[in-house]
């Protein structure tokens, strides 16, 4: 236990290492250091995971050092493992080495290829900070450092000014929720004088009753945070765009690290969400709508990542809903099997699109099947877990059981029941449709490189696991099985559930069922036919909130910008200067070097003083008459 | 007595450095690095010396210097440090060595005149954080002017006598009110006690009528943020920062603003306490306003030098926030950002300085794509980058954040629009990125990366931000040795 | 009494004069007569009055004039011989080479 600082010191070395060598060692070397320190850190977290497991402790913290500490505000270097911060960690750090391993054959011909192990280990790194930092202050730590990773890999490929824009729109839209976030520290800074999460925590209940405006506008600004990083409505738009990084960083970004951020934060704060109900709400209302939204802009997309990037902040939207009705394990356990199969999707999707020669345009794919035979059977078996196949998918149990809890919990609705079955028949729909375009009809391309072991072995692995992660948790009507939320119990309070009946969990897994069905068939059908092309276009751009943000932000901001490029104020000191000069130049043209106007000034000065004098004269006799009379 | 030496090595150096280029032409530099180094070295082994009384209550002054001067007028030949002068001092020494280094192979002409002239206006920075005198003060502040001035005048790029002349306007104009609120505060002190005196110590406790307090404290104020430089004063500065040698860019950027930060630490707030309360919330919107529109500029320009001096703005509006929050994380915080710009700034103004030496320009749209050509110089503008716009692990992140959590409780709203700014650094910070390094080139560039000199300015320059980044409690302790004159002010 | 008032009004003539010409003239020579005409006339004025309180300073202003009048004719008529040598006018207004 004593060692967990390793785990996210390992990846940090790894970074280190490979910046300060970078061109020195081989690609070999690099592979080894890039893998080996994910590896390491991977193994040190099972190990401790399993000590932790054996102690049954509900928590183990370790400082390093004092951090910040100024009279009594003190925040340190400390780590916390618990429950929760222990199943982060191991699907980082895990799901993290299995994309190291495959991005080594991936990237195999990249001439950056230490650059690209540096990120992504400092990528893995800031991410582990971010989930074992024991404060707010180390959490915000982690979350800006994935911020920056983030960019550096999304706009890895540098040379393209677009992949730049999207790197940079990526890290500035997720900095803005980080600034509403900011303020939520400083919130929490003045009203508990701390930033340690189990003082905050503790102190909060003491300090305000539910409902209170604070701790509302607290909750609220924490959500602020957290929709940006994990691409909620209304901060999505940077995530279909990161889509411009190669393959496997939106593996480790949009599956099992980055966006997930957002979920953890507001995992770890919730007793500040319960007692804001309204705010705990409005996570439910953003996950749900987004859930949606995301979901039928995934419906219409060419291009296989943006339809995975899509999909990807649809499915987070479920974990959201499931945070918003206070099914807090069910949204962790969503985020588990969603990192084992999307990080299964993306690396499929890579593998196909290394095969066609960096082709991402579906319309262009077709019959891979034969081809692909591997890759196919793989993105299957991922495709049916985002779907939600039912009974042999992990998919299926951990959506069934936010599907369930979002009308059953007791922050639950009939509206969030609908959204998320509504939210389901859409995945499938989509899902489907994305399987049939890649992998089925007449072939359209050949084949360059079919995937080497490298790439295949991880993705077997997580094939594995996006099957059988499910069987942690299984539902009333399934045989009950609660270990996942019983490990988490002493982080997270246990989902109560106010309504609902097995009958109506029941009639509801065979409701979504029935339209998971209806939906691929519907996929099938509509494989060919035409979409009406204003819908089609509007939820193709994301609902359009790029465009707004573009007219309402961005371009008044260039705009501004550029017409005071040349820094107005300034005209104020330039006009000063003007007008001193000016007179400057009217007092020397009377310097004309004509003597008689010297002369007729000396004379007029003359006789202007003597009239004065004069007239001074004059007048004080008068005064002195006046007096006198 | 360490502090007559810290204020005459610089000086005594600079004439030894001038001298000495008559027996060769690189003797000047090696004379001035040393000068520095030896300064470096006694500085931070004084740091190294008070560490561990850094706890000791009571007086927080760390060592005193008094020789009298002119007894009849009041003034002496005061000095005195605390913890803040202290890490001014260090700061100025590590910025000092490097800005000798920097201008290793720039300068070619009047080698011997140009390093006079640098460790002249060290020196003057050296007394203006030691001086405890206000007649002494007010020497040394014009004494950093006018190197400076021939700095920009001299050595300086195309439009060079414009900025030195703006650059001397602006400051001498400041310090000219500067001047006569010293004078006020002289006379009102003897009206009040019968006594001439210029000393600190003793200004420190007149009590003077309200009116007067306000008047002076804004003389003293607008000398302090002219030079910080906050909004409506701050024009002079891109000229001059953009204009200067690259090391007058580091020492200005550096140092120079930090003078004005300094001043309003150790003079405006202690000495006119009911004052700075009295205006705290309009200089407060005056820091967030130059937050915001500084970092706007910032985004504008298209000159790289320009770009970072709008940046100094935007920076230096935390402190100006900052300082008027009135609480011991505030302070902190500024104290922590004075340190922290000052490196950063400092490293991206190298950088500037380094690729012009490269591809004679500074116009960022003709540049980009760099990155394949100058790796090296790539990650380390990163790092500085990142640093510019808060990332945390790296020191000015510590110090935005300290200084926004301790102006939240003095003023939300205006911290509100303060943090806004973190984003509009973002934006500003990752252009440069992109216009330097990233994209691609119009042209294969075939471009020395840094050099072995190079790599020994910026690896120290690295490991301080990142060392403030992750352990800067050695920092906050030394600077909490300067906290009662501050928390006093605080506690109502 | 008399007397003082004629010797002033004299004066005042001859420094009105003075003063005219020196307006009118555009050549140095003429100019430099003028400037003499009116230190005559201040010296006159000085002696009136010394006359009219029987002290002697207004004399001994008297002597300070003419030594300085004589000093400047030599220096003035040094300086108009190099203009004229230099210029080859002695129009004052040629020689003006301000352009104000």
């Amino acid at each position: 236990m004593q060692w967990i600082y390793l785990i996210p010191a390992l990846p940090f070395l790894g970074a280190l290492l490979l910046v300060l060598t970078s061109r020195r060692i081989s690609k070999r070397g690099v592979a080894l250091i890039g893998c080996g320190s994910v590896g390491l850190a991977a193994l040190v977290t099972i190990i401790a995971g399993l000590q932790f497991m054996q102690e049954g402790s509900t928590g183990y913290t370790q400082h390093l050092w004092d951090w910040v500490s100024i009279g009594t505000f003190r925040i340190g270097m400390d780590l916390r493992l618990d429950a929760l911060s222990l199943a982060f960690t191991f699907v980082i750090t895990f799901v993290g080495f299995l994309i190291h391993v495959y991005s080594t054959g991936y990237m195999t011909d990249d001439p950056d290829f230490a650059r690209f192990f540096a990120c992504m280990n400092l990528f893995v790194g800031a991410m582990l900070l971010l989930v074992l930092g024991d404060n707010l202050l180390l959490l915000y730590f982690g979350w800006e450092g994935v911020g920056l990773c983030s960019y550096l890999l999304i706009g890895f490929w540098y040379k393209d000014p677009a992949n730049g824009a999207a790197a940079r729109k990526a890290f500035i839209v997720t900095r803005v929720g980080d600034t509403a976030m900011a303020i939520a520290l400083f919130l929490l800074v003045q009203h508990t004088g701390s930033l340690q999460l189990s003082t905050i925590l503790a102190r909060a209940q003491e300090l305000w009753s539910v409902g209170d405006p604070t701790v509302v506008l607290i909750a609220f600004l924490l959500l602020g945070g957290a929709v940006g990083k994990s691409a909620q409505l209304p901060l999505q738009t940077w995530l279909p765009d990161a889509m411009a990084g190669p393959t496997p960083v939106s593996a480790l970004i949009h599956a099992a690290t980055m966006v997930t951020a957002g979920v953890y934060l507001i995992a770890r704060t919730n007793v500040l969400f319960i007692i804001s109900p309204s705010a705990q709400a409005a996570v439910a209302i953003i996950g749900a709508i987004t859930l949606l939204l995301a979901g039928c802009s995934a419906f219409v997309q060419t291009d296989i990542k943006r339809v995975l990037a899509y999909s990807t902040i649809s499915q987070i939207g479920y974990m959201f809903l499931a945070l918003g009705v206070g099914a807090w394990s069910a949204a962790i356990f969503h985020f588990i099997t969603h990192a084992f199969f999307k990080a299964l999707l993306f690396l499929g999707a890579g593998a196909v699109i290394v095969a066609l020669h960096h082709e991402q345009d579906m319309f262009k794919m077709g019959g891979l099947r034969k081809s692909l035979p591997g890759v196919f059977i793989i993105f299957l078996v991922g495709s049916a877990s985002l779907a939600a196949l039912p009974f042999v998918t992990s998919g299926f149990y951990s959506k069934d059981q936010i599907v369930w809890l979002a009308g059953a919990a007791v922050g639950g609705s009939a509206f969030y029941s609908l959204a998320a079955i509504l939210g389901a028949f859409i995945t499938a729909a989509y899902t489907a449709r994305m399987v049939f375009l890649v992998f089925f009809g007449h072939e359209k391309t050949y084949v360059h490189h079919p995937p080497g072991p490298v790439m295949m072995v991880p993705l077997y692995i997580l094939a594995v696991l996006s099957t059988l992660a499910g069987f942690v948790e299984l539902p009333h009507t399934l045989g009950h099985l609660t270990l996942l939320s019983d490990f988490l119990s002493p982080v997270l309070p246990a989902v109560v559930t106010d309504h609902g009946s097995v009958a109506l969990e029941w009639g509801m897994q065979g409701l979504t069922v029935a339209l998971c069905a209806f939906a691929i068939w519907l996929a099938w059908r509509l494989l060919a036919a035409p979409f009406p092309a204003g819908l089609k276009e509007v939820l193709k751009n994301g609902w359009g909130f790029d465009d707004a943000y573009n007219v309402l932000f961005v371009r008044p901001f260039v705009q501004l910008a550029k017409i005071n490029r040349k820094d107005i104020v300034d005209k104020l000191y330039t006009g000063l200067a003007m007008i001193t000069q000016r007179f400057h130049r009217m007092m020397s043209a009377t310097q004309s070097g004509i003597l008689r106007w010297y002369v007729m000034g000396i004379v007029m000065g003359a006789v202007i003083i003597l009239s004065v004098i004069i007239w001074r004269q004059y007048a004080g006799h008068v005064d002195i008459k006046m007096i006198q009379r | 007595m360490i502090l007559l030496a810290f204020i005459l090595l610089p000086i005594l150096g600079a004439f030894v450095a001038w001298l000495s280029s008559a027996v060769h032409r690189s003797a000047p530099r090696w004379v001035a690095l040393l000068v520095m180094l030896a300064g470096l070295v006694l500085s931070a082994g004084l740091w190294w010396q008070v560490q561990d009384d850094v706890y000791f209550v009571g007086d927080h002054w760390l060592r005193t210097f008094e020789l009298p001067w002119m007894p009849r007028f009041g003034i002496s030949f005061s000095l005195a440090l605390d913890g803040l002068s202290l890490l001014m001092v260090v700061l100025t020494f590590f910025l000092g060595a490097l800005s000798v280094m920097v201008s290793w192979n720039e300068i070619k002409e009047r080698v011997g005149f140009f390093h006079f002239n640098i460790l002249f206006v060290l020196g003057g920075i050296v007394g203006v954080f030691l001086t405890m005198d206000l007649f002494l003060f007010y020497f040394f502040w014009e004494v950093m002017l006018i190197p400076m001035y021939f700095l920009i005048g001299i050595w300086g790029h195309a439009n060079r006598t414009y900025a030195a002349f703006k650059f001397f306007l602006f400051t001498q104009a400041g310090g000219l009110l500067m001047l006569l609120s010293i004078l006020g505060l002289y006379f009102i002190h003897h009206s009040l006690t019968g006594t001439f005196t210029f000393s600190y110590f003793e200004l420190l406790h007149t009590q003077m009528p309200l009116e007067a307090n306000r008047w002076l404290m804004l003389g003293f104020l607008i000398a302090f943020i002219v030079k910080l430089p906050a909004f409506p004063f701050h024009t002079w500065l891109p000229d001059a920062h953009t204009e200067a040698p690259t090391a007058g860019s580091v020492i200005l950027a550096g140092l120079l603003l930090k003078t004005g930060a300094y001043g309003i630490l150790r003079f405006v707030i202690p000495l006119f306490p009911e004052a700075s309360h009295y205006f705290a919330p309009a200089i407060m919107l005056l820091g967030a306003i130059g937050i915001l529109y500084g970092g706007k500029l910032a985004y504008a320009q298209t000159d790289f030098k320009r770009l970072v001096a709008y940046t100094s703005v935007s920076h230096m509006g935390f402190v100006l926030v900052g300082a008027f929050a009135f609480n011991a994380l505030a302070y902190q915080g500024v104290v922590m950002q004075m340190i922290t710009h000052g490196i950063s700034t400092g490293a991206l103004f190298m950088i500037a300085g380094s690729l012009y030496e490269r591809l004679h320009t500074r116009e960022l749209d003709r540049m980009g794509g760099l990155w394949p050509a100058l790796p090296k110089m790539g990650v380390v503008t990163m790092i500085f980058v990142m640093a510019s716009l808060g990332l945390p692990g790296l020191g000015n992140f510590i110090a935005e954040f300290l200084i926004l959590a301790g102006s939240w409780q003095a003023a939300p709203w205006i911290t509100v629009a303060a943090t806004i700014g973190l984003v509009v650094a973002t934006i500003y910070s990752l252009r440069i990125m992109q216009k330097v390094f990233f994209g691609s080139s119009q042209r294969e560039y075939t471009l020395p990366d840094l050099s072995l000199r190079e790599m020994l300015m910026m690896v120290p320059l690295i490991i301080a931000i990142i060392w403030l980044g992750v352990y800067p409690q050695p920092v906050i302790n030394v600077a909490s040795r300067a906290m009662p004159s501050v928390a006093i002010h605080s506690s109502k | 009494m008399n007397t003082t008032m004629e010797g002033l009004v004299l004066a005042g003539i001859l420094f009105t004069l003075g003063l005219i010409s020196m307006l009118i003239r555009r050549n140095i020579i003429f100019m430099l007569v003028s400037v003499e005409i009116m230190l005559n006339a201040a010296g006159l004025a000085f002696i009136v009055a010394a006359a009219r309180w029987g002290q002697p300073e207004g004399q001994v202003m008297f002597m300070f004039i003419l030594a300085m009048a004589a000093a400047e004719v030599s220096v003035g008529l040094a300086l108009i011989l190099q203009i004229y040598h230099q210029l080859k006018t002695l129009d004052s207004d040629e020689a003006s080479k301000m352009r104000g």
